[in-house]
């Protein structure tokens, strides 16, 4: 039996049968995608543009309803706008770069996420999952017009999974009964509850946070500002912490911490939800709740992110608390990563030894944003007496002395991960050289010519020069790396030299197609540009 | 005399505050609180200059006449 596990948004997809299901064995695909959410429509989204023919299987008709994930980090944007969509998504959402925290009543201080110019998006945008999804599907549907081989197919669940030599067999439930689907390499972006995982016996191990948190998301006309605002211990009695976010249309996350022995179904019921809410507005604010529900979470990821042909993407490979940004956002940046390397892979133009380098770098990430959010969640739910005591120490200290600002952590939000020490990294031998675009670093965007750096790198590998030499392309045993040739005179703001040049005159850049920098240089050398393509495309 | 330093001065904040709070697990309160004078007094030591330790305990009283507050 097919039944909904929730509520739609929007019915993007509905059943249709396939020709698939009416073949006597099943018909093969390079790739298939299990799971429609932000991560495996993105992962669709790029390999689709990049000519790959894929397959998305969903157990649903379309993009599910509540709002869940709202903050989109800058690289997410960043990966979207080299996708196509990364405008509309700004246009859709709410703007924000600053954050307060408070204590008790008083204001303790406040940052701002994105402190310097010369980028084309924005530290976050606030929006709601479902529109962030309908987004994505939109550009998905333009590019299929645009002859990209993407296919939906709605209410197909996969129930079963076989690895043979060489592919894998899903077993797919429809309305019309069970069919086999054969893939070359199978993407399962299918969530926390990842069946797939559980259908190859995979670990999913980590730490669980003892505490539950209600969201309410509430539609009202309020002159809070575009900021997050992020209480402990607040003056309102709704929670021991509490968090007060926008989002487009009038709507506004309000997220307490409840603890973790709570009877759910009680703190659910309509007026105690009210109560907590109108504890923290006041009483005389007129408003309607459009979404609630109460969460816990743990931290935890796979050992390992690849098993044979099937790659592990977003919440099924790792699971964040939600404080940080790191959890829809590093899923993202793990399809931005897995996309090019697959279709190298398929077109045989790198070893799929390359994929392994997929799994490495993405739980090296995934590693990353677990510390950072179980560090924020330690802080604002002390599990000791004494871890407590810090707390109100670096609080109470915070106010008045800068120093234990840098201390107070309501969540480190998200940042993409420099790949240091990846097996794909090509030599740093640019002396003076900054730091932020070492090999491993995601590039920093830059003004240029009234536009900005990164959508002029494209999706494939670059080799982008700044006052240096170099032929106009460069080709590596079939992969063909065009060059971007710039002068640091372009940017008269003096972003672009401080970002790419640092002490040095000149400067060669080998760039990935994930736009991550994988090796540089101070002037162009054919050997080593070649060996560092080698390099950055698995072979050694 | 060396200023009170009150500005961000450690590298890798989260680092050592995690290092901090771990130093602790598993001990009792009274063990918590005696691990708590006993690491004041190594770094009263190690700073060492007098006005210094006198500024620190000034500033840890986060009284109100207290003029060493810098509002950023």
């Amino acid at each position: 039996m097919l039944q909904d596990r929730y509520t739609l948004a929007f019915r993007e997809y509905p059943y249709r049968r396939s020709v698939d299901q009416d073949l006597p064995s099943p018909v093969r695909h390079p790739v298939v995608i299990v799971g429609g959410g932000p991560v495996g429509m993105t992962a669709a989204l790029d390999l689709g543009l990049k000519g790959v023919p894929v397959l998305v299987l969903d157990d649903h008709e379309g993009i599910g309803m509540g709002s869940r994930a709202i903050c989109i980090a800058k690289r997410t944007l960043e990966i979207s706008d080299r996708l196509g969509c990364g405008t509309a998504l700004v246009e859709r959402g709410v703007v924000w770069n600053l954050g307060k925290v408070f204590h008790r009543d008083r204001k303790v201080f406040e940052f701002n996420l994105l402190p310097e110019e010369g980028h084309r998006y924005p530290a976050f945008i606030n929006l709601q999952q479902p529109y962030f999804e309908k987004v994505l599907v939109d550009r998905i549907r333009a590019a299929q017009a645009d002859g990209a081989p993407i296919e939906i197919r709605g209410r197909n669940r996969v129930d079963g999974v076989q690895m043979e030599d060489g592919g894998v067999i899903l077993e797919v439930t429809t309305p019309d009964g069970p069919y086999a689907v054969a893939a070359d390499w199978v993407v399962a972006c299918d969530g926390a509850g990842s069946p797939m995982r559980t259908a190859l016996g995979l670990e999913f191990d980590g730490r669980v946070f003892e505490d539950s948190f209600l969201i309410a998301d509430v539609r009202m006309k309020a002159d809070f500002p575009t900021e997050r605002r992020f209480w402990f211990d607040p003056p309102f009695k709704s929670g021991s912490s509490a968090l007060l976010h926008k989002q487009p249309d009038d709507v506004w996350r309000l997220d307490f911490q409840i603890g973790w022995h709570v009877d759910r179904e009680k703190e659910l019921r309509d007026e105690n939800v009210r109560a907590r809410i109108e504890e923290m507005l006041g009483p005389e604010i007129p408003y309607e709740v459009v979404w609630k529900s109460i969460y816990t979470f743990q931290c935890r990821r796979m050992t390992a992110f690849r098993n044979g042909r099937v790659l592990f993407a977003g919440d099924s490979a790792h699971q964040v608390s939600p404080f940080g940004a790191r959890g829809a956002n590093s899923g993202v940046q793990d399809a931005d990563n897995l996309a090019w390397k697959l279709e190298m892979v398929i077109r045989g133009l790198a070893p799929d030894t390359l994929l392994d380098s997929y799994a490495s770098e993405r739980e090296f990430g995934a590693d990353e944003n677990i510390l950072n959010s179980t560090r924020a969640t330690d802080f604002i739910t002390p599990k000791s007496d004494t871890s407590k005591l810090f707390r109100d120490a670096v609080l109470d200290l915070s106010e008045r002395y800068a120093f234990a600002r840098p201390l107070v952590n309501s969540g480190r939000l998200s940042v993409p991960c420099t790949y240091d020490g990846s097996p794909l990294n090509g030599p740093d031998a640019l002396p003076g050289g900054p730091d932020r675009s070492r090999p491993g670093s995601p590039c920093p965007d830059a003004p240029l010519d009234g536009g900005f750096l990164l959508g002029r790198l494209g999706g494939t590998f670059r080799l982008l020069t700044i006052d240096a030499e170099a032929p106009p392309e460069v080709s590596a045993d079939g992969i063909d790396v065009p060059r971007l040739a710039l002068s640091a005179a372009l940017d008269p703001s003096g972003a672009l030299a401080d970002r790419y040049l640092g002490k040095a005159r000149s400067a060669v850049y080998l760039l990935r197609p994930d736009q991550h920098v994988a090796a540089r240089w101070e002037s162009y050398d054919e050997d080593a540009v070649l060996t560092a393509i080698r390099g950055a495309t698995g072979r050694h | 005399m060396q200023d009170l330093i009150l500005t961000p001065n450690i590298d890798g904040p989260d680092d050592f505050y995690a290092e901090l709070i771990a130093a602790h697990d598993g001990l009792s309160k009274e063990e918590s609180d005696a691990f708590n004078a006993r690491l004041i007094l190594i770094l009263a030591n190690h700073i060492g200059d007098r006005a210094a330790l006198s500024a620190a305990l000034a500033a840890a009283k986060l009284s109100q006449e207290d003029t060493t507050a810098c509002p950023d």
